[in-house]
């Protein structure tokens, strides 16, 4: 935001106090990625008392789904009742970025007016195409969102990608929204988005077949007890929910509202959300140091390469290199791998 | 800029109900390498603010097709600069020449045309955003 000169400890002591604004900027700094963001991440860490696994913060839902099957217009109904049962809840709309011109059309807000009005705080979000930005990135914008008191922190994005779906299913709740006329059983059955839910919410129940597609859910998760499979994602061993939802009409938000609470709930008297949010914190490490290494492998590759040898051995042969790079040297971005960030006094000015 | 993509909140102001110009104009800017906030039909100061604040945007874009471009442009700058948020304001549609002036005194950063080009547009609002503290 143009005009910013506030240090960055400055912006997170007014995030904290509840300013929308400085919330955003340092969203904008957590996505640039890079020193910066390294430096809100570590004072937002320490600001919410650092510790890995705290059952005290933000209940972080994921929300995934295929496109077009009503994500946008059941998040803005579902979290402007939230408000109405006194919650504070914030929004991280994910969308695609063109892989071509790295533009993007974030759309999500024209289906959230209703939301907005009511005072949820959404931020829209493009995958920016950077290999494990998104990864990084958005546990980060999570933690801002928290520290400045929203609660809970719902992560929506689309249902297709690997990335998109790890996304939403680091959550502590998964929220997979499904339509009428998505396919048959034999679909509901194969692997991927289904597996992950901790509650389905199948939209658009005014449908004639709506009745079928909620049938053939509850078909997969038979078979998910008969097999053991298939559960690892609700970490309290139950059987998820399965909510009918209208998101134009409000029918079965108050239910979804319940279902969330409920998979928290059972998180706790199961003794689990620790576990699950430690779990986070590690895929959180697993992804900072995934970039150390894709950043020292995109330097080692970056020159002329002996091209009459096979792409293993040349990998193979610049493996030496790619250590030395991660072990101190030569890091892109200037700081080196083992040594701290430059934080005090850091100004958020002309950043962009 | 250091390669970090402009953030561009584009919208109808008010009732108008003609939002394919604004839509053509989201794809070219999204072909421009910019990340576009949609927020589409009936939108009011308020609201734009608000996802001005929310999005950390750095320029608003404002489709006008109904001739009250010189009411709510001015009015949308004015609301902008009332709550501290230093954002240019560009504004397409159907602004007759003579309006211009009136415009640019009103603070609007810039103004798109009928038969504007995909680089003019993307041009416009990389000035707009360029002409910032």
């Amino acid at each position: 935001m143009p005009g910013e000169t506030r240090s960055i400890a400055d912006l997170v002591a007014a995030a904290r106090g509840g300013e929308r604004r400085a919330t955003a900027r340092l969203l904008t700094l957590v996505e640039k990625g890079g020193p910066v963001a390294d430096e809100v991440a570590e004072r937002a860490w320490s600001a919410l008392g650092g510790r890995a696994g705290d059952e005290n913060r933000a209940h972080v839902i994921g929300l995934t789904g295929p496109p077009g099957a009503g994500k946008s217009t059941l998040v803005a109904a579902w979290t402007t009742r939230l408000v109405e049962r006194g919650c504070r809840p914030a929004v991280l709309a994910v969308d695609p970025s063109s892989p071509l011109t790295g533009g993007a059309i974030l759309g999500d807000r024209v289906r959230m007016a209703e939301a907005t009005a009511a005072g949820v705080f959404i931020r829209s979000m493009a995958t920016r195409g950077h290999a494990g930005g998104l990864a990084l990135a958005v546990p980060g914008m999570v933690r801002v969102l928290d520290l400045a008191g929203f609660d809970p922190v719902i992560v929506e994005t689309v249902g297709v990608g690997q990335v998109e779906v790890d996304v939403a299913s680091t959550a502590d709740t998964v929220l997979v929204v499904v339509t009428p006329g998505m396919g048959d059983a034999v679909q509901a059955n194969k692997a991927g988005l289904l597996e992950v839910a901790d509650v389905f919410a199948v939209n658009k129940s005014d449908r004639p077949d709506a009745a079928d597609a909620r049938r053939d859910l509850e078909l997969m998760l038979d078979l998910s007890d008969l097999t053991g499979h298939g559960r690892s994602g609700t970490g309290t061993g139950a059987r998820p929910s399965i909510i009918s939802t209208a998101a134009t009409t409000g029918v079965g938000v108050d239910e979804l509202a319940d279902a969330t609470d409920a998979h928290l709930t059972a998180l706790v008297a199961a003794g689990a959300l620790a576990g699950r949010r430690e779990d986070r914190w590690r895929a959180e490490v697993r992804s900072h140091l995934d970039r150390l290494l894709l950043d020292a492998s995109r330097s080692a590759t970056a020159g002329p390469l002996p091209v009459s040898s096979s792409p293993g051995a040349v990998a193979r042969s610049l493996a030496d290199g790619v250590a030395d790079r991660l072990l101190g040297h030569q890091i892109p971005g200037g700081r080196t791998a083992g040594e701290p960030a430059e934080h005090e006094g850091g100004a958020a000015e002309g950043d962009r | 800029m250091d390669g970090t993509p402009l953030r561009v909140v584009l919208a109808k102001l008010g009732l108008d109900g003609h939002d394919r110009g604004l839509k053509v104009v989201a794809r070219m800017l999204r072909d421009g390498g910019m990340e576009v906030v949609y927020l589409g039909l009936r939108q009011t100061t308020d609201s734009i603010i608000d996802a001005v604040e929310q999005e950390d945007a750095d320029v608003v874009g404002i489709s006008m097709l109904n001739a009250g471009h010189l009411t709510l442009g001015p009015r949308m700058v004015e609301a902008l600069a009332a709550v501290g948020l230093d954002v240019p304001v560009v504004i397409g549609g159907i602004v007759p020449d003579e309006d211009l002036p009136a415009m640019a005194a009103a603070g609007v950063a810039g103004v798109l045309g009928p038969g504007a080009s995909a680089d003019e547009v993307v041009a416009c609002v990389q000035a707009a955003a360029d002409t910032r503290s």
